[in-house]
Order: structure tokens, then C-alpha cells, then sequence
């Protein structure tokens, strides 16, 4: 699999060379990054082309980059008065775009990512964009290359408010008749802004305003000093352990 | 002449061959299906949002919850995308329990598949034949993990627990006792791997009950023989995975093309449809319940022959054990950062996927460094199927609508999410 994706680079590379950017992701599948007027050109040649022949669109969803690198937790520094290393106001729903701490090396907000497979060549890719607008987010549909795309992209309208143009039929999919926003915005609260109840009185259903105030169980901590990478002492630990464990050989 | 117009009618949301909460708004022409648009969302509880505010581990449970027929399969997904950008891998014994557990989830799905779908079309014994085993699977996940469903029981970096020495047996009770209760608990006599092995041994023999009821059944036939026909072209642009697109004669299996877990050391076949209709689903099914009970007594004899750890020893993302906690400074300094904060993922982003009994179940996780994923996206196979509904049924009568329902294999956790 590992060569196919190999071969795989070097004909992107061909096709497309200095107009994408290609790198892999953890687990060493190709993942491509492209700007969104090449995004229908792209999508067509991944198709079509017998080198790639991405015959079907697996998955297709949004992200929303708000807040994102932020912790809400101080890490840097300590501090001798206790229990004050709690960053206010920066976890992410907390602050919108115009309002944004600027450390992230993220320029955009809204992205879409499509994970594609071509079942001739067995082998996966990744294909993201940034939508252009933060406003209003527009991104061209891939409805006409892979029908798949239909609902991924209605949803991913309903969730993140990203206009997919050109889609045969762009309507809200799982969020409730007449619900305002997008929910999986970073700025909409997590609790929501209306809750529904019963009526005795009125007879019928209705909404109010909700009145729990969200709260952070565990703040969110970005640890960089990389603790957590595994490295020989840990793989020799399991080792040994794997060794010790009764019945081993 | 009179003007005939289409009439409109709402399918579900409570209706009982709707598996769960699925409002189909049906455009017909006599009994004749023109249009079909399912509604959906009923079910939507926000889980990516949701996964967003806790750490990492806090979320394993949520995956359960998702398709809430093959709770293993999606924690697998999870579990998987996690330890890829950890870099951490599970140990070899705690691969075999997965891939035993995959297959005992597979089995249950179909059982619960089979059940259902036989119930809609109007075989009621096949149900209660049905739900007869399933009983089992749900007893080796409460025998595993403590729960009969929301198991819970994967981690990033191995499996919660060794597979224990005993099974729960039934009590004595006015309506089990004597006879009846020796019979029931004969295979739970010895450990968890005995009751599997008996079980998966006998499954064959149950599933030969099952064809014997419906695959030269006249009605079953009737009801499933050339519906819901998709083509190979068609079946992969409408993103069909699993069942689903073998069904359309399509040889796809992330268990063999893409092997996880041990399922590069499995002998087992893939089987593949011809016409693409509900029958030829239905025969793809049936067999590979076969293969996964084959599967499974390979595992049982693995793990039988070789003890060993379920879980990596690194304390930075599993927690020490209670015992080592007592006596270590850095085991309760690890335990107590585990149990607060959690581990932080290394920045990056993964697309894990599985093979689901239903099909492709993937795990798409954005980390940028944090104890919390920045977001995560399920990949439920059951969404991109019920998207193909409008397009099969078309053209369909109406009582056809629940046969293609039916092999569509549905749940609205996974779909609604």
C-alpha cells in the first residue's frame, strides 16, 4: 500500500506541481492541500484519471480553525500563587474571529476536507481546502463528480454554515426545522442558545432561551515538550513488561 | 377526466419499520414511490461537538453510542486514529481480543439485522431465532467490559482488561430452572474463551437455521429478489462501503485490503453478490457471519496459547494500575495527570478507518496539540446509505420502501450522530 501511495506522490507531483501542497499525515497517508479554485479542477483529474481513479468519495466534512493552538490552561510559566495558571477567555467558543489571540499559524478559518479511495489502486488521500470568505464561506459542490457528496455537503452546510455552490439542493439535514446558526461553529456555545419544553399552559411546545451557563470540566492544555512522543525508554519498558507477563516466553 | 394528482405522505418518524427515528416524506403515484426525502437529525445529539470539550479517553465512550449495534467496531475507529497520532501501538494479545470482539460485534449487528429485517417482511420467527444468539454476544461484551452494549472496553494503547476466568451464569428463577437452566448454562461453566468457543463452534449449525427460514423462503424471495438493484458503477459513487457494495459485486474489504489489527493473520474468504439486490445483501450477510465465527475460533486458539499484556506499560498515556500506584511516586503523579488533564496528542491529523459490520466506519481527528481533539468527524457508513434512499426506491411500490430499508442496515446513532 505504502509503495502505491508512493507512485501515487510522484504523479500528483506531475499533474500538479508547485499548485498543491502535498504531505502525509500520521499514518503516512497523502494528504493534499489546495487553494479553492483548483478545487473542481483537482477533483475531476483525481477521478478521472486512470493513474488515480479515486472511484469514491468516503468522507466529507468541515473544520472550523477558531481557536485553534489555543490552551486555556498556562504552561509555560509557573506561578507561586497556586491555582491561578487558568487562561480566561481563551479556549475556543470563547472569543469570535475578529476577536481572535493571533498565535496560530492558521490564516484561515473555514476548511473542507474530503477523504477520497480508489478501490482500483487501493489507496487513500486526503484534499483540503480553505473556503476564501469567513463571512460567508463558499466552496465549489462536488455533487456532479461523486454523488456521495450530496448529503456531506448538506450537512456540512447545517453544522458549519460553508455554501457549497452549485449543490442541486443545499438544505439543512440534521439540525431542527427553523434552527438558527451553526452549531458546530467554535463560537456557538456548547449548551446551545434555545432549549425546548412542553407547555402545559399553552398547550404546545416552546422555546426559551437555555439557562445553564457552559462550564469547563478539564481546561484544555497544549503540552509541547513533547512528553508524550514515544520513545525508546517507553518501547524498551513494554518490552520488558511484555517479557515479565506471566506465560511469555 | 378527473385530475390525478401525486399524493404525499409521511413515512415514521414513529414508525416501527423505520429503525428509529427516520421521517421519509414519500411523494407517490397510486402505490407507486416517485420521490422519496428522508428527513433526518432526529436523533442528532452533536457527539463531534461534544468529543470536542473532553479529553481524549473521556470520548471512547460516546463511540458506543454511535452505531449502538457494533459498539466495538466504532471504538476501534477511535481508538485506532488515536494511537496513530500517539504513534503507540497495542500489544499483540490485545490486537486478538479486538479482532475477536470485531467479529463477535459483527455478528451480533447481523443477528440484529436479520432479526429486524425478517420482522419487516413479515418473518417473525426469524427474529426470536435471532435475538436467541444475540443474547450470547451481548453476555461476552457484560462478561468483558460490565456492560451488555455501551462496552467502553478499548483504549488507546490496548484493551481495559485481560479477558476474565469466568462467565455470569443465570440464577435459578421461576421461568429458568431444572433442565431449562442447565442448558443455558452449560457453556458458561468455564472461562469467557470456553463459552466463545462453544459458541462460535455451534454458529454455523444456527446459521444453517436461519437459511433454512428464509433463503428459499417464496415470500422472502419475493419481497428481496430484484429490489433495490445498484449497480458496481453506481454503488461506489454513492459512497456504499461494507455489505453494500459487495452485495454489488464489488470485492472491497478493509479487512483484507487494508488489513488492521490481526486480520493480515486470519483466514478468512470475502463474500461478493452478483445482482445487487436485497437477496444477493441478504446472502452476503448470512456468509459472512459464517467467516466471522471462523475467525473468531482462530483467535480463541491464539489467545488460549499465548498469555501475555493487553496494554502498553507507558505511563504517559495509560494510566499504572491501582497496585502500582500504591508503592510509586511516578505511578500516582501519572495516575493523578491521566485522570485531571489527560494526555496531549502530538499536533496533526489521521483518518482511521474499519471495517464496521456495516461497513466503513472511520474516525477522522484533527489534534493541535491539546488534551482535547480540536475536532473529530465520524465517518458513519449508515449515513452515506440512507443518502442512496431517494435514488433506490424511486420508481419502487411502497411496501418495497421497507424491504430496501431493511438491507440498507440502518441505525440512527451512527447516521444522526
Amino acid at each position: 500500500m505504502m509503495s502505491a501511495s508512493n507512485n501515487l506522490a510522484a504523479h500528483l507531483e506531475e499533474c500538479f506541481a508547485g499548485r498543491i501542497e502535498i504531505s502525509r499525515s500520521a499514518n503516512g497517508q497523502l494528504a493534499i492541500q489546495l487553494p479553492v479554485d483548483l478545487w473542481l479542477e483537482v477533483a475531476h483529474t483525481l477521478r478521472d484519471d486512470p493513474r488515480f481513479a479515486f472511484s469514491q468519495l468516503t468522507d466529507l466534512c468541515g473544520v472550523d480553525f477558531l481557536g485553534y493552538g489555543q490552551s486555556e490552561w498556562q504552561t509555560k510559566d509557573a506561578t507561586h500563587d497556586g491555582f491561578s495558571r487558568g487562561v480566561e477567555g481563551l479556549g475556543p467558543g470563547r472569543f469570535d474571529w475578529s476577536g481572535r489571540p493571533e498565535a496560530s499559524e492558521i490564516k484561515q478559518r473555514y476548511s473542507v476536507v474530503v477523504h477520497l479511495l480508489s478501490i482500483t489502486h487501493n489507496v487513500r488521500i486526503s484534499v483540503a481546502t480553505f473556503a476564501a470568505d469567513e463571512g460567508l464561506p463558499m466552496v465549489p459542490s462536488l455533487c456532479d463528480v461523486w454523488s456521495s457528496a450530496n448529503w456531506y455537503e448538506r450537512e456540512t452546510f447545517d453544522l458549519f454554515g460553508i455554501v457549497f455552490e452549485g449543490h442541486p439542493d443545499l438544505r439543512r439535514l440534521l439540525t431542527d426545522y427553523g434552527f438558527i446558526g451553526h452549531p458546530f461553529r467554535k463560537d456557538f456555545p456548547l449548551v446551545g442558545n434555545v432549549t425546548v419544553r412542553y407547555d402545559e399552559e399553552k398547550g404546545r411546545v416552546v422555546y426559551e432561551p437555555v439557562e445553564i451557563t457552559p462550564r469547563v470540566l478539564v481546561p484544555r492544555v497544549i503540552r509541547e515538550d513533547s512528553r508524550y512522543k514515544v520513545d525508546d525508554i517507553d518501547k524498551a519498558a513494554d518490552e520488558a513488561a511484555d517479557s515479565l507477563a506471566p506465560g511469555a516466553e | 377526466m378527473a385530475e390525478i394528482r401525486n399524493y404525499t405522505m409521511n413515512f415514521g418518524p414513529q414508525h416501527p419499520a423505520a429503525h428509529g427515528v427516520l421521517r421519509l416524506v414519500l411523494e407517490l403515484d397510486g402505490e407507486t414511490v416517485m420521490r422519496a426525502d428522508p428527513h433526518i437529525g432526529l436523533l442528532h445529539r452533536g457527539t463531534e461537538k461534544l468529543i470536542e470539550s473532553k479529553p481524549f479517553n473521556q470520548s471512547i465512550g460516546f463511540m458506543d453510542r454511535l452505531d449502538y449495534v457494533s459498539m466495538m467496531c466504532n471504538e476501534h475507529a477511535y481508538v485506532r486514529a488515536i494511537e496513530q497520532l500517539l504513534g503507540i501501538e497495542a500489544p499483540i494479545r490485545a490486537q486478538y481480543i479486538r479482532t475477536m470482539f470485531d467479529e463477535i460485534t459483527r455478528i451480533g449487528n447481523h443477528m440484529l439485522w436479520i432479526g429486524s429485517s425478517g420482522l419487516d417482511l413479515g418473518a417473525m420467527t426469524m427474529f426470536i431465532y435471532a435475538f436467541r444468539e444475540r443474547e450470547m454476544t451481548m453476555d461476552m461484551y457484560e462478561a468483558v467490559s460490565g456492560a451488555r452494549m455501551h462496552a467502553n472496553y478499548y483504549r488507546p494503547g490496548g484493551v481495559y482488561r485481560d479477558l476474565p476466568d469466568s462467565v455470569p451464569l443465570y440464577k435459578e428463577s421461576p421461568w429458568t430452572k431444572g433442565k431449562n437452566l442447565k442448558r443455558k448454562n452449560e457453556w458458561r461453566e468455564g472461562s469467557l474463551l470456553d463459552f466463545i468457543e462453544a459458541f462460535a463452534s455451534d454458529f454455523p449449525s444456527k446459521v444453517d437455521e436461519y437459511e433454512t427460514l428464509l433463503t428459499d423462503n417464496r415470500i422472502w424471495k419475493q419481497r428481496t429478489v430484484g429490489i433495490g438493484v445498484v449497480s458496481p458503477e453506481r454503488a461506489q459513487q454513492l459512497g456504499f462501503t461494507g455489505p453494500m457494495l459487495r452485495g454489488s459485486g464489488v470485492e472491497w474489504d478493509l479487512r483484507k485490503k487494508q488489513p488492521y489489527a490481526m486480520y493480515h493473520e486470519m483466514d478468512f474468504d470475502i463474500p461478493v453478490g452478483i445482482n445487487g439486490d436485497c437477496y444477493d445483501r441478504y446472502l452476503v450477510r448470512i456468509e459472512e457471519m459464517r467467516q466471522s465465527a471462523k475467525i473468531i475460533l482462530q483467535c480463541v486458539e491464539w489467545l488460549r496459547a499465548n498469555p501475555g499484556h493487553v496494554m502498553l506499560k507507558n505511563f504517559k498515556v495509560i494510566p499504572p494500575t491501582r497496585e502500582e500506584m500504591k508503592d510509586d511516586m511516578e505511578a500516582l503523579i501519572h495516575h493523578f495527570k491521566l485522570f485531571t488533564e489527560g494526555y496531549s496528542v502530538p499536533k496533526g491529523e489521521v483518518y482511521a478507518a474499519v471495517e464496521g459490520p456495516k461497513g466503513e466506519f472511520g474516525c477522522y481527528v484533527v489534534s493541535d496539540g491539546a488534551n482535547k481533539p480540536f475536532r473529530v468527524h465520524m465517518r458513519a457508513p449508515g449515513f452515506a446509505h440512507l443518502s442512496s434512499m431517494g435514488e433506490l426506491v424511486k420508481g419502487h411500490m411502497l411496501a418495497d420502501v421497507v424491504a430496501i430499508m431493511g438491507t440498507l442496515d440502518i441505525v440512527f446513532g451512527e447516521v444522526d450522530r
